[in-house]
């Protein structure tokens, strides 16, 4: 097996985990709803440990442990997808990022749990259960917000149409990317991209919100590689500050 | 065999572990609860496997100490914990009696994940652990804990968390 393909897949799935949980654990204290504060802040948990998970597991392929490669490297070491860097910016931002993210995470993981790799196929199998409650809260908000107010609507619509590039990003390739589909580790970006848009259009043709056409989109590429937004790099310096000062701390 | 396999059994140290109660319900076991996925005595000492409920439990390493404190206070020198998904778990493996003590408590416990593979709206009729009626309402999937979900009942006009089938 090469390694290198199993551990990009890895890395850039932790990475893509924990920095939205961090983005979503913002939300903490500053929800538009109590309910929502307590939504995106369960989700930020629910991220920051599936990334522990994963990082757990490249820990056991070798690779330095979880809290060291979490809050050590620095932005160009990290392969998340710029979308979930970008900062939370209001609510319906975050909602919309939250539904593309989510619903891509969600049939990430439900096609893991047939991959050849087996710890990843047994830990997909208890993640896919976890992210029906992230897809159940996002689709809610979605399809409610996308068929409110004449406000609710413009602001989604906005959102949509800004995030949609990064969103696109999600899908960027691996180099391995012929390698981990050959050895039967991961379907690959293009089927989950094309399953992705199928369930996107699926929710949104339940509001009066519009999809642009995905054709025109460039997508926002790069981060896999390491090339980030300047948005990462502060947020890193805040996630590791204890972590910096006194790397024995427990807190 | 062993001189520990000799002298103990298997089930024996499972009604040890039901001294451990999960930490934020404390009726419930983590025997209950469905965590311990095996107890094996190795050679001459005991080995105990366990899964989280949430892949991000912030409980799991005070329930793995809890364990070992218990083992060791029954004798077991040196037991090992593993933390692992062989067996994930799932809200199914609470036992009858961990979902009777969950409604005692006041949590209406989780239906069987059989009902919930098609259709996610069972989760909007929790069935209200104080009066029992279906009159009920999902106010958010997401409420205190990973693994619990509010509700509201208008039956008895009082809010209610529900343990998540997952």
């Amino acid at each position: 097996m090469n390694d290198l393909a199993l551990k990009e897949l890895l890395y850039k799935m932790a990475d893509d985990l924990l920095i939205l949980g961090h983005r979503n654990s913002e939300w903490t204290g500053m929800g538009p709803l109590l309910e929502e504060d307590i939504a995106f802040s369960s989700m930020a948990q629910d991220k920051v440990g599936q990334s522990l998970a994963l990082y757990t597991m490249l820990h056991q392929l070798g690779e330095q442990t979880p809290d060291t490669v979490a809050f050590t490297r620095n932005a160009n070491q990290f392969h998340n997808c710029v979308l979930v860097e970008l900062p939370n910016q209001e609510y319906d931002f975050s909602l919309v990022r939250h539904f593309l993210f989510d619903t891509a995470d969600s049939l990430r993981w439900n096609i893991l749990t047939k991959s050849s790799y087996e710890p990843l196929a047994q830990l997909a199998g208890k993640i896919k259960g976890e992210l029906r409650y992230h897809t159940l809260h996002a689709n809610t908000w979605v399809k409610q917000l996308g068929s409110a107010t004449e406000e609710s609507i413009s602001r989604l619509q906005k959102s949509i149409n800004i995030v949609m590039p990064y969103a696109l990003g999600i899908f960027e390739e691996s180099p391995y990317e012929t390698h981990i589909i050959d050895k039967g580790i991961f379907e690959g970006e293009k089927v989950l991209m094309e399953k992705w848009q199928a369930k996107v259009t699926e929710v949104i043709s339940q509001t009066q919100l519009h999809l642009p056409d995905w054709k025109i989109l460039t997508p926002v590429l790069g981060g896999r590689k390491g090339k980030h937004s300047e948005h990462l790099q502060p947020m890193l310096e805040e996630m590791s500050e204890v972590f910096r000062i006194d790397p024995t701390a427990e807190w | 065999m062993s001189i520990l396999a000799a002298t103990i059994t298997e089930a024996e140290i499972y009604s040890w572990l039901e001294e451990v109660k999960d930490p934020e319900i404390p009726v419930l076991s983590l025997v209950d609860l469905g965590v311990i996925t095996s107890v094996k005595i190795v050679d001459d000492s005991v080995k105990v496997e366990m899964t989280p409920t949430f892949v991000g439990c912030p409980a799991m390493d005070y329930m793995k100490t809890e364990v070992i404190e218990v083992l060791t206070g029954h004798g077991i020198k040196n037991p090992t914990v593993e933390i692992n998904f062989k067996n994930a778990w799932s809200s199914d493996k609470i036992t009858e009696k961990g979902k009777e003590a969950l409604k005692k408590f006041g949590f209406a416990p989780p239906p069987s994940t059989r009902e919930i593979i098609h259709d996610l709206d069972i989760l909007e009729h929790a069935t209200c652990p104080r009066c029992n009626g279906n009159h009920t309402e999902m106010k958010s999937p997401f409420g205190p804990t990973l693994c619990r979900s509010l509700h509201f009942c208008f039956d008895c006009k009082e809010a209610f968390e529900q343990f998540k089938p997952i």
